[in-house]
C-alpha cells in the first residue's frame, strides 16, 4: 500500500487484511508496554491544514506507539486561496526526509493531489479531505462494528459485516465520513441506508451503492447499527439546508424515543464531535449501546495498522 | 523440483518432536512453570505438537491450552524494509502470562538467528520470564548473531544458496523437511511465510 | 513588449502583399484547386495544377491539404493588459495563427477591464502592430464586469476597435433588468450581447458539474440548471425586445433544447460550444487534476453527444475556443484553489476534426461555417469568414487532415501549458495560415519566428 486516499482504494481482501492487522495492534495496546519498535527510523509528518485535535492526536499516538518519529505541522488559517502552500509544504517535507504524510485539508482531493501531482514521493494517508473522504474513520467504524456484530456470524470477524444493516443519518452532502463509510461498508458486505433530509443528500446519490430514506422512524427498527453524523449549525440560515435546529432534531435527531425503536442488539455510533441535543440526545449518546468512546480508542489501533501497511515494507512496495 | 530432496519425512518429524518434548521436561525437571511459545506460522503449530506430547508424557502438566501460546515477532524484525509488507501473526499468551515462568520459544528453522532476536524483544514486551530457551526443528547453520538453540530436532548443514523448507500438515497438507537448490521453485501448497532463512 | 520587436508582417489592407500561389489545395475538402493570392485578395481560382505562378510569386504546394477560410474565434482570452504572466497579445496571436485563426475576439476580463474605448483601442492596436491575426476586442457589458451599470458600449463601438461583441464573460449579467437594457442598447450599434450564462446563486463555490462524479468526489456541484435557467430567461428577453443574443460556451443538453426551441420560435439567438465540451467529460475530474477545471464545467457524455448533434443540426452556430491560458502555479495546486480555464487555440481544429468530422457529423464546408463564416457574421467581422473565391479577402488556413499528433503543451506557442488534451493523439495539423495574402504560418511554423521573445 503506497497511499491510503479513499476507502475505494481497498478491496475486500485488502480491507480485511488491514482490519486484521488492526486487531493485532489493538492486542498490543492492551499490554503494559504499548510501544513497538516497528517503524523505528521512519518519519511521519502530521500535516493538518484544518483543525482536528482528535484526529491529529489519534494519528500521533499511533505513529509514536510504532516508534516512528512524528512531526506535527499545523498550518491552520492557511486558506484555500493560498493553495500553493500545499505544494511548497510537500517539497519541504520531502527535503526533510518524511516517509509518510498524514494530511488533513479543507479541499476535497488535497490528499489525492499530494500523492499524485508529482510534487514528492512520500506516502500519503488521507486524514480527511474537504467533503470527500476520511478513510481511517470508516475503517475504525468498521473495526468497531465488526467486533460488536461478530456474534451474528458465529464469531467470525471476516464475515462479520456480511448482510449487516447500517443506517447513516444526517448531513451526507458535506460528510467525508459518510462517503468513506458507504464505500467501505459495502466492500465488507453490509447494506447501508442513508437517512437525511433531501437537501443534505447529494445529487447523484442514487448511483451510490446504498439505499436512501427520508424517514428515520421507518429505518431504525431494521438496522444493526445507526451511525449519526455531525450536523453543523452553520448549514442553516440563508439558503439553509434545513429550517431550524429544533425541526432537524425532531425529524432526524436520535433521541430516547427513537433509541427504543432500534432492535435490542443495535449499536449507536457517532464519529464525533457530537452536537448533543441536535443530531443526538444525551440519552442516546450515553446509552450502553453507544460505541462512541470505543470508536475513539479503536481509532489508534486502526491508524497503527494503516501506518504499518504504508511504511513497514520495502520502499518500492 | 528435480534437486529438491526431502531430508525428514513425517514419521521422523514425529519422533523428533517427541524427543524434544522429553528433553524439555528433563531440562526443566518437570513441567512446572513451563510455557511454550511458537513463532507463527509453523513454529506455532510445532509448539502445540510439542505441548501435546509434553502433556502425554507428564499428565500433571495440565491442559495444553495453559502450556502453549504463540508469539508473533513481525513487528520486532530488523528486516521489515527489505521485504513487502508482511501480514501479522497472532500473539496468544496462556492465561498465566510469562512472568517468572520458563519460556521455550519454538520455531521451525534456525538460521541467521534474527527471528529469535526479534522474539526475545517481543517477549520482553510481554513480561519478564525466569528463563528463555529455544527449540527448533531444524538448525541449518549460517548464524549471524550469537544465538544457539537448546533443543534441536536435526542439524542440517547446508550451502547458503540452498533453501530449507518445513512443511506441516496443518498448513501445507503434509509433514516434511525439504532442501532445494538455488533457483528452485518452492514446494506447492506453502501457505503463509515459510521458515526459510531464519 | 513593443511593436519594434515584432516586424509588422501585414499592413491594414495587405495591398502590398507579394503574390502567393497555393497549388492543388482541396478547397473545403473538395476538388484540388489552385488559389492565386494577390494584393491581400484572392485574385484567381482555377482547377488544381492549371495556374502558372507569376514572376516573383511564392508557391505553396498544398496537395493533400484542405483549404478553409481563415478561422475566426469568437471567444479568446489574451489576458493583456494585466495578466501578461498568463498570456500577451503577442503570444496569444502566435497561438491563434498556429491554430489556423486569422481573427480572434479578445475577451474583456482583463485588468483594467475592457470597458472603455481606451482599453479596447489599446488591445486592438497591439494586435494590429503584431499583425499575425486580427484582434477584435470584446467590450464589457457592465463597468468593471461588476454587473451594476452599463459600460459605455457606444463609445467602444465607435472607437477605432469598432467593438460589436459585448460580454462580461467570466461573469454572468445576472440582473434581468440590466440584461434587458444591454440587449436593447446594443441594437443601436448592430452589436450583440454574448452572455456567460451562469446563475451566480446556484453556483456559489461550485467546483464541477453536479452529478454522479461530484457526489463521489465531494466537490461542490455546478448544476446544469444554473446555465439553462439564464439561457431560458435571456432568449425570452431577446425575443421581447427584438435583440440579438449570443450564448457563450453552451455546455448542457438542456441548454441545447432551449436554444433549439428559441430558434424555432424565431428568436435572434446564436450559440457557441467549446472544443473541450465536445470531447471531454466530468469523468476526467476523478483524478482531481485542475487542468480539467473550467467554467462552465466539463459535463457528462450525454451532454457531449447533445452538443455534437447541436452543432451538426445548426442549433449551435459556432465552435469557439474559450482559450484561457493560466500560469503554471494557478493550476499546480489543489482543485479548489486552482483557476478555471483551458488553452484551446492550437488544438481547436484538431478537436473539431476528431469530434465532428471523423464522426461524420460535419464536412469540411461545415467546419468552415462553424469556425469561420458564422463567428465572423455574429461578430460583424466584415472581411473574415468569406468564401475562398475571386475578389474575396485572402485569409486562409491549410491543414493536413491525415496527420496525427500527440498534444504536447510545451510545444505550443501560447504561454499557457494548461491544455486538457495533453497526451491525447489528435488528427489534423495546421500547415499554413495566411492573413491578407501573407503567410504567417508555413510548414507548421510561424513565419520569421526566432522562437524567442515570448
Amino acid at each position: 500500500m503506497k497511499h491510503l486516499l479513499s476507502a475505494a482504494d481497498l478491496d475486500r481482501e485488502g480491507a480485511l487484511a488491514l482490519l486484521d492487522v488492526a486487531e493485532q495492534m489493538a492486542a498490543t495496546q492492551a499490554r503494559e508496554i504499548k510501544k513497538l519498535p516497528t517503524l523505528r527510523g521512519r518519519t511521519v509528518v502530521n500535516l493538518f491544514f484544518e483543525d482536528s485535535t482528535r484526529t491529529r492526536i489519534s494519528f500521533e499516538a499511533a505513529a509514536k506507539r510504532l516508534s516512528a518519529d512524528v512531526i506535527t505541522f499545523s498550518a491552520k488559517g492557511s486558506s484555500v486561496s493560498k493553495g500553493e502552500s500545499l505544494k511548497d509544504t510537500a517539497l519541504t517535507l520531502q527535503a526533510m526526509g518524511a516517509d509518510a504524510v498524514v494530511l488533513r485539508h479543507s479541499a476535497s482531493g488535497a490528499a489525492h493531489r499530494l500523492a499524485h501531482a508529482g510534487w514528492s514521493r512520500v506516502g500519503v494517508l488521507n486524514a480527511g479531505d474537504g467533503t470527500h473522504e476520511h478513510p481511517t474513520q470508516a475503517l475504525l467504524d468498521a473495526f468497531t462494528l465488526r467486533r460488536r456484530l461478530r456474534e451474528r456470524s458465529g464469531g467470525d470477524l471476516g464475515g462479520a459485516l456480511d448482510g449487516a444493516r447500517v443506517a447513516v443519518v444526517g448531513d451526507v452532502l458535506h460528510s467525508r465520513v459518510a462517503r468513506s463509510n458507504v464505500l467501505l461498508l459495502r466492500t465488507l458486505g453490509a447494506d447501508v441506508t442513508l437517512v437525511a433530509p433531501p437537501t443534505l443528500l447529494p445529487v447523484g446519490v442514487e448511483t451510490w451503492p446504498c439505499r436512501t430514506s427520508w424517514d428515520l422512524d421507518a429505518v431504525l427498527p431494521e438496522v444493526d447499527a445507526v451511525m449519526v453524523l455531525r450536523v453543523q449549525r452553520e448549514r442553516m440560515g440563508g439558503g439553509g439546508f434545513f429550517p431550524s435546529a429544533q425541526e432537524y432534531a425532531r425529524r432526524f435527531g436520535l433521541d430516547g424515543r427513537r433509541l427504543r425503536l432500534l432492535p435490542e442488539h443495535a449499536l449507536v455510533m457517532h464519529p464525533g464531535p457530537m452536537n448533543r441535543g441536535l443530531e443526538i440526545s444525551a440519552e442516546a449518546a450515553d446509552s450502553p449501546r453507544s460505541t462512541i468512546v470505543e470508536q475513539v480508542s479503536n481509532g489508534v489501533a486502526v491508524r497503527m495498522a494503516a501506518l504499518y501497511l504504508l511504511l513497514a515494507g520495502e520502499d518500492a512496495a | 523440483m528435480a534437486s529438491a530432496r526431502p531430508v525428514l519425512e513425517a514419521p521422523e518429524i514425529s519422533r523428533v518432536l517427541t524427543r524434544i518434548a522429553h528433553e524439555i521436561l528433563e531440562r526443566n525437571r518437570g513441567a512446572d512453570d513451563l510455557v511454550l511459545l511458537g513463532i507463527p506460522t509453523r513454529g506455532a503449530h510445532l509448539a502445540r505438537r510439542v505441548a501435546e506430547r509434553l502433556v502425554a508424557a507428564e499428565p500433571g502438566a495440565g491442559p495444553v491450552e495453559d502450556l502453549v501460546g504463540s508469539l508473533d515477532v513481525t513487528m520486532h524484525r530488523d528486516d521489515l524494509r527489505r521485504h513487502p509488507v508482511r501480514a501479522l501473526g497472532r500473539t496468544d499468551v496462556p492465561p498465566r502470562g510469562v512472568d517468572d515462568r520458563v519460556v521455550v520459544l519454538v520455531d521451525d528453522v534456525l538460521a541467521s538467528g534474527r527471528t529469535v532476536r526479534a522474539a526475545l524483544d517481543a517477549l520482553s514486551d510481554l513480561g519478564r520470564p525466569r528463563a528463555v530457551r529455544l527449540a527448533v526443528l531444524v538448525d541449518r547453520g549460517h548464524r549471524q548473531l550469537p544465538i544457539r538453540a537448546d533443543h534441536v530436532g536435526k542439524n542440517l548443514p547446508t550451502a547458503a544458496q540452498e533453501s530449507v523448507q518445513v512443511l506441516l500438515e496443518e498448513v501445507d497438507g503434509q509433514d516434511a523437511v525439504v532442501i532445494s537448490g538455488p533457483g528452485e521453485s518452492r514446494p506447492p501448497a506453502s501457505a503463509g511465510p515459510t521458515g526459510e532463512s531464519r | 513588449m513593443s511593436a519594434d520587436q515584432t516586424p509588422a508582417r501585414t499592413t491594414a489592407t495587405g495591398e502590398d502583399a507579394p503574390a502567393l500561389l497555393v497549388r492543388r489545395a482541396a478547397l473545403l475538402g473538395g476538388e484540388a484547386t489552385d488559389l492565386l493570392l494577390e494584393g491581400g485578395r484572392v485574385a484567381r481560382t482555377a482547377p488544381g495544377g492549371s495556374l502558372e505562378a507569376p514572376a516573383g510569386a511564392r508557391v505553396v504546394e498544398a496537395e493533400g491539404l484542405v483549404a478553409l477560410p481563415g478561422l475566426v474565434d469568437l471567444h479568446t482570452h489574451l489576458r493583456e493588459p494585466g495578466r501578461e504572466d498568463a498570456e500577451t497579445v503577442l503570444t496569444g496571436s502566435r497561438a491563434a495563427a498556429m491554430g489556423g485563426f486569422t481573427a480572434v475576439h479578445a475577451m474583456a476580463n482583463t485588468d483594467p477591464v475592457a470597458d472603455t474605448a481606451g482599453v479596447v483601442e489599446q488591445v486592438w492596436r497591439l494586435g494590429r502592430e503584431i499583425g499575425l491575426v486580427d484582434v477584435r476586442p470584446v467590450g464589457a457589458v457592465t463597468v468593471g464586469l461588476a454587473g451594476e451599470r452599463l459600460a459605455e458600449l457606444g463609445a467602444m463601438a465607435t472607437s477605432a476597435a469598432r467593438v460589436r461583441v459585448f460580454s462580461d464573460d467570466g461573469r454572468c449579467v445576472a440582473d434581468p433588468v440590466l440584461m434587458r437594457r444591454a440587449l436593447e442598447y446594443v441594437r443601436s450599434v448592430d452589436g450583440v450581447v454574448a452572455q456567460h450564462a451562469q446563475d451566480p446563486r446556484l453556483t456559489e463555490g461550485a467546483q464541477m458539474h453536479e452529478g454522479v462524479v461530484s457526489s463521489v468526489l465531494g466537490l461542490r456541484g455546478w448544476p446544469a440548471v444554473a446555465e439553462e435557467a439564464v439561457i431560458a430567461r435571456d432568449v425570452l428577453l431577446a425575443d421581447h425586445v427584438g435583440s440579438r443574443l449570443h450564448v457563450c460556451h453552451v455546455s448542457t443538453a438542456g441548454s441545447v433544447e432551449i436554444i433549439r426551441w428559441a430558434k424555432a420560435r424565431g428568436v435572434d439567438v446564436t450559440a457557441e460550444v467549446t472544443p473541450h465540451h465536445l470531447l471531454l467529460t466530468d469523468e476526467l475530474v476523478r483524478g482531481y487534476d485542475p487542468v480539467y477545471k473550467v467554467n462552465p464545467p466539463l459535463r457528462t457524455r450525454a451532454d457531449v453527444e447533445a452538443l455534437r448533434a447541436a452543432v451538426a443540426d445548426g442549433t449551435v452556430d459556432v465552435v469557439a475556443t474559450d482559450h484561457a491560458p493560466h500560469p503554471v502555479e494557478d493550476k499546480d495546486c489543489e482543485w479548489a484553489a486552482a483557476a478555471m480555464g483551458m488553452t484551446g487555440l492550437e488544438t481547436a481544429l484538431s478537436v473539431v476534426q476528431e469530434a465532428l468530422v471523423e464522426t461524420g457529423l460535419l464536412g469540411w464546408a461545415d467546419v468552415a461555417r462553424v469556425l469561420s463564416s458564422a463567428p465572423a457574421r455574429i461578430g460583424r467581422v466584415a472581411d473574415h469568414g468569406r468564401p475562398l473565391a475571386e475578389g474575396e479577402p485572402a485569409h486562409l488556413v491549410l491543414l493536413d487532415p491525415s496527420a496525427r499528433r500527440e498534444v504536447v503543451p510545451e510545444q505550443h506557442a501560447t504561454q499557457g501549458r494548461n491544455s486538457p488534451f495533453r497526451g491525447l493523439e489528435l488528427p489534423g495539423r495546421v500547415v499554413a495560415t495566411v492573413l491578407r495574402g501573407r503567410p504567417v504560418v508555413l510548414d507548421g511554423a510561424l513565419v520569421g519566428d526566432d522562437g524567442g521573445s515570448r
